[in-house]
């Protein structure tokens, strides 16, 4: 479920030609809850909200509910406030996953090409497709029928010459539909955009450029690149190359994920140095728990704490070695987490990223001399492969939290 | 109070003691430096921040006794800055005034009364050569960890019995021992302390020219602390506690496997290879008959090699080892060649070093490095 801002420009036509255009970008309409209400008829017109309880946020909310004001994101309370007549469904992540590699597959029926940037979005390159399946329009509608045919759920197709526009074209056509931005027209369109839809506009950056008058993606694109640079750095000049549309980025099969991490809000903000503790070697396993079924060791450990008044930290550490173990990230984590909860204040949050990632296989593992020498290296892998079984087996409860969308109460990045 | 002294006098003065003071100093007036000057010739100049004090006497012109306490990093900048001339310092209420040359400056002083008293010197046990010290000192720190998560590793174990000092260093992943004579002062004694790695490192390197240093220890009442005393310069440290744990134990009683090699060509090549060897990648080293392959790098990512002469005793053996961690030891070693001790490839790589390729080892220091293990 998409969080960012709404395109809320005139539609129009912008074109049909779509030679050009072999980037597809497909996204799942109301993902989370298009699948509980799948599964649940009797739910179908409803205003439908998929979170957990209490201090939770919206992870998913039907169109009907989004009518309301709901968005993702949004804490729980806020949501039924908006909307007290929504159905709180409680999400059920093993289920949307299953649902999610089934649309892949579909994906792969028209290119291997397919890159899954979460749950329910993928983008899809179909320059060598074409060939066999015509116009990469008529893949977009051969994809949604697909989907809605054999998974009874919706999605919305957004086409053009680049990762950049094919994904402003879904979000602009939600829900439920099919859009080709052609090339000659792109630039319009992108221009056309308040200033917050381009990737990586988020809150500060748009507030930031909107004291300087830059209200629209136009706004931006006119702006002399220098002075972009001057006030962003790099990252000003990758944004006015967007705002000319200018995007090279390709579709990268299996995308290497840059970081895992786990993350809770606790059910009363709290100051309790055990309660945290315990929340701290929880999040710290599930972490590892997800390096090691992807075969990963992490070289930083991130932890990030969001306070009662919102105010949000994160302190980082680099450990000696890379690990794929709880051990090491729970030692580190609370060297960092201690000092801040000195200071007596309430959380809200608490969240555990490991970083810098490396295949295990590739780097191997740095044991210590203690447990070289009398031998317990073997027995603690015994043990943390009988602790990934159970965790495999009991999935439903670990991947809740361990997966998600930045809506969730957990993030992936 | 009123002295002058010469300018490259006070710059080295005030630079020794003034460089331990702390980045952010628990109290304000920890981040100065304590002048002292007194009728018989000479100021002293002190800093201390509760676990570690300087202290230095230089020869100056008095001409009124005092004590003033003013920011040991500001004047050691303009000590350093200052014309090689004469330099003349005089207090005029809460202001020192500093004169050289041409050149004049005002500071603030801060009050002496509020500064803590300084830790009395431990009592003298002995005496040791001042660039054997810093060596072996370098030698073991590079072991000791930097993760201060686990306090009691990023010290230094100092076990002195009779005329050998030990030092012994461990971040979990390698260990270093090294053994060094010394001078005691009496007979009988044998005692053992845990001092900083950061601080023993630092306190070894300013002495590094000294000749001889006189070692101070006093333990077991309730402060404890150890001295390092050497030319007119004090420095003391508080000890750490806790136990420490038994490391020499884990020292392999015989290792079957043994491999020579010239220690500067291993360094060399070993950095060579470890360009492709990205953040904590293993570099692997294949020893057979007469030589030794270094490889790192492996599948889609960039790849290196290297063959060296080895003269190997026993079987075959290939392990795998931090490349940092493999510089670190051999950088330490100090010796032409490196003997390797292997048991095992999962095992603790023993190293030596050896004068020539068929001389006896150097067993004074020994440099114990866990291999990357790699699961099935």
């Amino acid at each position: 479920m998409s969080v960012g801002s709404r395109v809320d420009i005139t539609r129009r036509t912008w074109g049909q030609e779509d030679d050009a255009c072999n980037i597809i970008h497909i996204d799942m309409d109301a993902f989370f809850a298009a699948v509980e209400v799948r599964e649940r008829p009797e739910l179908l017109g409803q205003p439908v909200i998929v979170g957990g309880q209490e201090r939770a946020v919206v992870l998913s909310a039907t169109y009907e509910a989004r009518e309301f004001g709901v968005r993702a994101a949004m804490p729980m309370a806020k949501a039924r406030r908006l909307c007290p007549e929504a159905v709180v469904v409680a999400p059920q992540m093993s289920r949307y996953r299953q649902v999610s590699q089934e649309v892949m597959q579909i994906l792969h029926e028209f290119t291997p090409l397919v890159e899954q940037v979460s749950v329910d979005e993928a983008y899809l390159d179909v320059a060598g497709a074409r060939r066999r399946w015509g116009s990469a329009l008529a893949i977009g509608e051969r994809i949604r029928a697909l989907v809605s045919e054999q998974l009874n759920i919706t999605c919305s197709v957004g086409i053009g010459a680049s990762k950049l526009i094919a994904k402003l074209a879904s979000t602009h056509i939600k829900p439920n539909g099919i859009i080709v931005i052609p090339r000659s027209t792109q630039v319009d369109f992108v221009q056309a955009l308040p200033i917050g839809a381009l990737p990586g506009v988020g809150g500060k950056t748009s507030s930031m450029l909107r004291a300087r008058g830059i209200e629209t993606v136009r706004d931006l694109a006119r702006t002399d690149p220098g002075v972009v640079r001057y006030w962003l750095g790099n990252v000003g000049s990758h944004l006015h190359d967007l705002a000319w549309a200018r995007d090279a980025s390709a579709v990268q099969p299996e995308r290497v994920e840059l970081s895992v991490g786990a993350e809770r809000t606790l059910a009363a903000d709290t100051q309790d140095p055990a309660e945290l503790d315990r929340l701290l070697v929880e999040l710290c396993e599930k972490v590892a728990h997800s390096l090691r079924k992807r075969g990963n060791s992490a070289a930083t450990v991130v932890v990030k704490i969001k306070f009662a008044d919102l105010r949000t930290v994160t302190r980082s550490r680099t450990l000696t070695s890379s690990s794929d173990r709880a051990v090491q990230f729970v030692a580190t984590a609370r060297a960092l987490l201690t000092p801040i909860i000195q200071g007596g204040q309430s959380i809200r949050l608490l969240g555990v990223r490991a970083e810098q990632l490396s295949q295990t296989a590739a780097i191997g593992i740095q044991a210590t001399l203690d447990e070289v020498v009398d031998d317990s290296a073997q027995r603690d892998d015994h043990v943390t492969s009988a602790v990934d079984h159970v965790m495999s087996r009991f999935g439903a409860s670990s991947l809740r939290s361990a997966s998600s969308l930045g809506a969730s109460t957990t993030t992936r990045h | 109070m009123k002295f002058s002294l010469e300018r490259d006098v006070l710059a080295e003065a005030v630079t020794w003691t003034a460089r331990t003071l702390p980045q952010r100093p628990p109290a304000p007036v920890l981040s100065g430096v304590l002048i002292k000057s007194a009728e018989n010739g000479a100021i002293s100049l002190a800093t201390f921040d509760y676990e570690v004090s300087a202290r230095s006497e230089v020869p100056a012109e008095v001409t009124e006794p005092g004590t003033i306490l003013v920011s040991g990093k500001l004047l050691a900048e303009i000590s350093r800055a200052l014309p090689n001339k004469p330099v003349e310092v005089t207090t005029e209420g809460s202001k020192a005034s500093l004169v050289c040359g041409a050149s004049r400056f005002t500071l603030l002083t801060m009050p002496v009364e509020e500064y803590p008293t300084l830790p009395e010197l431990p009592e003298l046990v002995g005496s040791i050569d001042s660039d054997e010290f810093t060596h072996a000192v370098a030698q073991v720190t590079v072991a000791a960890s930097k993760d201060d998560t686990l306090p009691l590793l990023t010290t230094v174990r100092v076990e002195v019995e009779e005329d050998t000092i030990t030092l012994l260093a461990t971040d979990r992943y390698r260990l270093a021992l090294r053994e060094i004579k010394w001078q005691p002062a009496q007979p009988g004694l044998s005692t053992a302390a845990l001092v900083r790695a950061r601080t023993l490192s630092e306190a070894a390197k300013s002495f590094g020219s000294a000749g001889r240093v006189d070692v101070g220890l006093q333990v077991g009442g309730g402060m404890d602390r150890i001295g390092f005393m050497a030319g007119g310069r004090v420095t003391t440290s508080q000890l750490e506690d806790g136990d420490y744990p038994h490391v020499r134990r884990l020292f392999p009683e015989s290792t079957p496997i043994q491999a020579i090699v010239d220690t500067q060509a291993l360094i060399d090549a070993t950095k060579r290879v470890a360009l492709v060897a990205e953040r904590n990648s293993p570099i692997r080293l294949s020893f057979s008959e007469g030589q030794v392959v270094l490889d790192a790098g492996q599948g889609d990512d960039a790849q290196a090699s290297e063959v060296l002469e080895a003269e190997l005793t026993g079987e075959e053996i290939s392990v795998a080892f931090n490349p940092h961690y493999l510089l670190d030891g051999l950088t330490a070693l100090g010796e032409p060649f490196v003997r390797l001790g292997f048991t095992h490839p999962n095992k603790p790589v023993e190293f030596l070093g050896q004068k020539s390729v068929d001389g006896d080892v150097v067993d004074d220091y020994r440099y114990l490095l866990v291999p990357i293990r790699f699961t099935s």
